[in-house]
Order: C-alpha cells, then structure tokens, then sequence
C-alpha cells in the first residue's frame, strides 16, 4: 500500500485505472447540486458526474436568476438604471453603481466633483469590507464551521447602519450615481465611520485566529481547486480569484479610477505555505485558502484607504451641481468599455450610445460570471466534499453571473 | 503602445483584415472581417509587444440600421507571472467583428481565450450570434426550450411560456414600449 503523505494534498487520479478495479464494479453517478442547496450561494445547478466519491466532471447551469437587465437599460435612462446595477451584485451594491456611473459618465465627458470622488471611494470600501465579510461567513458556513458567521454579520450591521444613514438603504443602495452621489453625508457621520474603522481593524486578525489558521479548515482548503496564475489569466479570472492565483493585478491600481492613485494601500497575492506562520503548511498558490485569505487582507487594505478618505475629505459640491434638478444626460453616438475592482471581480460595463438620452446597449460583464467558467475546469479529479470548498472561495453572487 | 500604433500595426500585418479603424471614439475600436479573426485574435495575443491574453469582455451589438450583429471584444494585457510592479501603462484594445443578421456567423476565438467560451454562449443566446468552432454553443442564461434572441431589437416577448403568461390583455392592447 503506497504511504500517503499527510502534508499534500493526494494526488487522487494517479492509480485510477478502471481496468484494474477486479471484481470490484463501480458505475458513475451523475449527482445534481442545486439550484436550491445551501453551499452553492444563490441559484446555481451543477451537475456532478461522480465515480464513487471522486468527481470526474462538474458543468454548471446558470441562468436561474437571469432578469435581462440590459434589455431593461435600452429603454431607461441612465440615472434610472443605477437601481437595476444594485441588483445584480446586490452584496456589493456600492461599488456596481460605481462601476455604471463611472461608464456613463466617461461616455458623456462629466467631470464630477472631487468630494463625491471621496465619498465614492469611501462607500466603495466599505461595501468592499462588508462584502468580504459575508463571503468569510458563508464560507466558514459552508465548511461548517457555524460560529464565523455570525461575527461576520454583526460587524456588517455596522456598516450597513452607516449606509442607511447616508442613503437611506441596507443592501440596494442606488447612492452612488451619474455625476457624483444622491445625497450628501449626514452630521456626524464622518466620526461614526472612524469609530467603526477603528473597532474593526483588530477584529480581522481574531476572525484569522478564529477560522483561517484553523486546522480543519486549513486541511479543507488548502492545495483544493489549484488554478495558476496561467489558467486564471486565460480563462478570464479577476479580483481575489486572480490574486489569489499570484497575478498582482487591480484595476484600482493598473487603470484607477476615482482618484484611487491618491491612496497608498497594497494588493494582496496568495502566497505558498512555508516555514513561516503566515501562511500554513500545504497551501499551494491559487488554491481555495489563497483566494480565500486575499480577501480578509484586502478587508484591512480597505481601512486603510477608508482612512486615508475620510481624513482628506474635501467639501463643495456631493453631484455636478446641474444633476441636482435634472439628471438627463445626452449620451453621444459613441461607446464606451469600463471595468472597476469590485470585491467579487473586475465588473465592466459597456455602454453604446445614440444620440438620445437612452443608451442603445448597456452590457454589464460581472466578475461573477467570468470566475465561476472556470469551475469545470478545475473540478475535475476533486472530491464531491471539495466542491462546496472551491465554490465558496470563488466567491460568486448569482445576481452577478446571471444579470 | 498606444491604440493607433495597435492599429497601424494589424494594418501592416493583416493586409484586407482590418476594415475600419475608430480612434475618435471614447473607447477606440478597429472593425476586424469576421473571417480573419481568429488568426487576428492569435496575433493580438502571442506578439511580443502586445500580449494581450485577457478577454475582458464581449458584448454583442444589434445594429439594426444597418441590418447587422457585431460581437465587441475588449482586450487587455494582465501579466501572468508575479510581477512587483504593477504595470503602469497596460494594453487595453477593442476589436469589433460585424455579420450578417440574416445568417449571422462569427468564428469561435474560444480557442484562443478559453474565457471567450462562456461570453460566446451569452451572445448567442442573448443575440442570436452563431460562433463557429465552438466547443459547446447552447444556450446559457435562457432556458434551453426557449424561443427567439432577447437582446436583439425586433425581438417579440412570447405571450406565454410552458403555460405562464408572459403579459396581460392590457398590455397586449396598449404597450407601453
């Protein structure tokens, strides 16, 4: 009997040979997960083609939560679409609006004022670190560990109370807009957000402590859904899913926007376990605990650049002060592609204009959807347990994927 | 390298190949014939000095005006390696491929981004853009049975699918839209 090293993980196709299998007969089963199963995080179906335990091949179907909202943006204008944004990413309704805004507003030449450049960022961040945490909880959830998630969401009321100050909502936020942000901030609000930064930023590492050192779920992650740097290029990975894979790529640094070049913040990679406790034995780059640790790092990049924000703050104007009354704006016969750095992944919008004050084609490409193609790629040869593990690190919001 | 020296460059290389150059546009586009894509699509991501190995993104166009279907490919270049800085000028580019509404047929560049797979299944669903070459062109965000391409512009929303009515009496008298 070959020795099984404990510190890898197995290599589980090198003696399947179902030649040899003796009087042993085993047949595939084809095993369907979802689209109502709690680990798949929202309506997605895979398909699982599994020979006893072992995985052979996953095809997943999406589709489940399509609403055609590009349809929708042909025939609204623009300020009217930012609510259908919310909703496809609706975890990371901030930073969807963001993205549109900055389209249409690139196709429409509007220069917005610097202070509604701030408190985008600001609001960006922080739906940046409110979004990371319900991936953290959910992910512990879906390996089991019942505990995480509930510290998850507690520090994510903090947040969401802060954006219902500011914009009256929880999760569809419609705040930030075409020219700037529908309102300004309320008193007081600013010192809130500091007292929030300043409870949160030591909680990271106990929720370290607490799940991603944790033994079980190290040995449920690590060296699980391997992808390099190589695949995640080619098959179009983006946000903590690249960098988990090692690509130093963000478009807040690469191609910034919103004056994303005034901060100074780092970009996480994944890294390989090594003799040092920063990481744990048996992570390979590009593995689930990679993509998954990217992102409680990048929770702390985030304060730092919600800091930064909130102590440059400048005041004036919230919107381009025209957009106060009227919010049309005539979209010339031209186009426009826009990607902005969304926690889930480089979310673009490309935007064909007419002449008129309705666009000819809104195309929403969510990260999402290009994260989640590679996952029959990288199922194969995996257990049915590690399907769960490697879905829950990709990350994905079915709003996003199926728009 | 900037977009007219992309530009200029395909010109030189693809001889016929390159229809239509946009500088002026807010996001500048060449237009690529249909037929030479693929090998178009090769060149843009194996030279040396463009590398552009990321497929963004491909929206589909109904241009009904002109009784055409355009596929728009954006592109960039992402290093692939861990790299201590981050590029600072990156290559972004954009190609747009036209077709025929009648018989609208693109070759599949799935071979040539594995990401173009599941884009090119969007766009013939949504579209009705048939891609050539492709490993697995069904259907993706519709329902399998369903009938008809809902982004393009003469596209008729079914009064009813699988016994769920799709509008009201209302609305079928006196539309909105």
């Amino acid at each position: 009997m070959t020795e099984i090293s404990l510190q890898s993980q197995p290599d589980l196709l090198v003696d399947y040979d179902r030649g040899e299998q003796g009087d042993v007969d085993t047949e595939e089963l084809l095993i369907n997960m979802g689209p109502q199963h709690p680990s798949t995080h929202g309506v997605l179906r895979i398909v699982l083609r599994c020979d006893g335990e072992m995985v052979l091949e996953a095809v997943p179907h999406i589709g489940y939560l399509h609403r055609c909202a590009e349809k929708i943006g042909e025939s609204l204008q623009p300020f009217q679409f930012i609510p259908y944004t919310d909703r496809m990413d609706y975890v990371a309704g901030m930073n969807q609006n963001q993205g549109f805004a900055l389209a249409v507003e690139k196709l429409a030449g509007i220069a917005v004022p610097p202070r509604a450049q701030y408190l985008r960022v600001i609001f960006g961040e922080l739906n940046r670190i409110a979004s990371h945490l319900v991936s953290f909880g959910t992910y512990g959830l879906d390996m089991g560990a019942f505990t995480p998630f509930l510290y998850a969401f507690r520090e994510r009321e903090m947040v969401l109370d802060l954006f219902e100050a500011a914009c009256g909502a929880r999760l569809t936020y419609s705040y930030l807009t075409v020219g700037g942000t529908t309102h300004d901030l309320p008193e007081g609000w600013v010192d809130r957000c500091l007292e929030f930064c300043d409870y949160f930023e030591p909680k990271i590492d106990e929720y370290n402590d607490l799940l991603s050192f944790n033994h079980i779920f190290v040995k449920r992650t690590a060296g699980v859904g391997v992808v390099s740097a190589g695949d995640a290029v080619r098959w179009g990975l983006s946000g903590p899913c690249l960098r988990g894979s090692g690509v130093r790529w963000d478009l807040r640094k690469a191609l910034p926007y919103d004056g994303y070049e005034r901060f100074d913040f780092d970009i996480p990679i994944g890294r390989p376990g090594g003799s040092d406790r920063t990481v744990p034995h048996g992570v390979v780059v590009g593995d689930s605990w990679c993509r998954y640790f990217v992102r409680m790092e990048e929770m702390k990049q985030s304060l730092r650049i919600v800091r930064q924000a909130l102590r440059d703050l400048p005041g004036g104007d919230h919107i381009v002060p025209k957009f106060k009354k009227n919010k049309t704006v005539k979209l010339p016969d031209d186009e426009v592609y826009l990607e902005v750095d969304n926690p889930r992944g480089q979310v673009g919008f490309y935007v064909r204009g007419d002449g008129s004050a309705i666009p000819a084609r809104v195309k929403a490409r969510g990260g999402s959807f290009c994260n989640l193609s590679i996952t029959s790629h990288v199922v194969r040869g995996c257990l049915i347990a590690d399907v769960p593990a490697i879905i829950g690190s990709i990350d994905v919001v079915m709003g996003e994927v199926d728009r | 390298m900037t977009f007219e020296q992309i530009a200029s460059l395909l010109r030189e290389r693809f001889a016929g190949a390159v229809e239509e150059v946009v500088p002026q546009a807010t996001r500048p586009y060449v237009t690529v014939a249909a037929e030479r894509w693929p090998e178009v699509a090769r060149f843009l991501r194996d030279e040396p000095r463009l590398k552009l190995n990321f497929l963004r993104c491909v929206s589909s166009l109904d241009l009904l005006a002109e009784d055409s279907l355009a596929a728009v490919y954006d592109l960039a270049t992402v290093p692939d390696a861990e790299a201590e800085e981050v590029l600072s000028c990156p290559h972004t580019f954009a190609v747009r491929v036209v077709t025929d509404r009648a018989a609208a047929h693109i070759p599949s560049v799935a071979g040539v981004w594995p990401a173009a797979d599941w884009h090119e299944r969007e766009a013939f669903d949504l579209m009705g853009i048939v891609f050539d070459g492709h490993p697995d062109l069904r259907r993706i965000l519709c329902p399998e049975d369903w009938v008809g391409h809902p982004l393009r512009k003469d596209y008729e929303f079914p009064v009813e699918y699988h016994g769920i009515p799709g509008t009201t009496e209302h609305e079928l008298n006196s539309p909105r839209h």
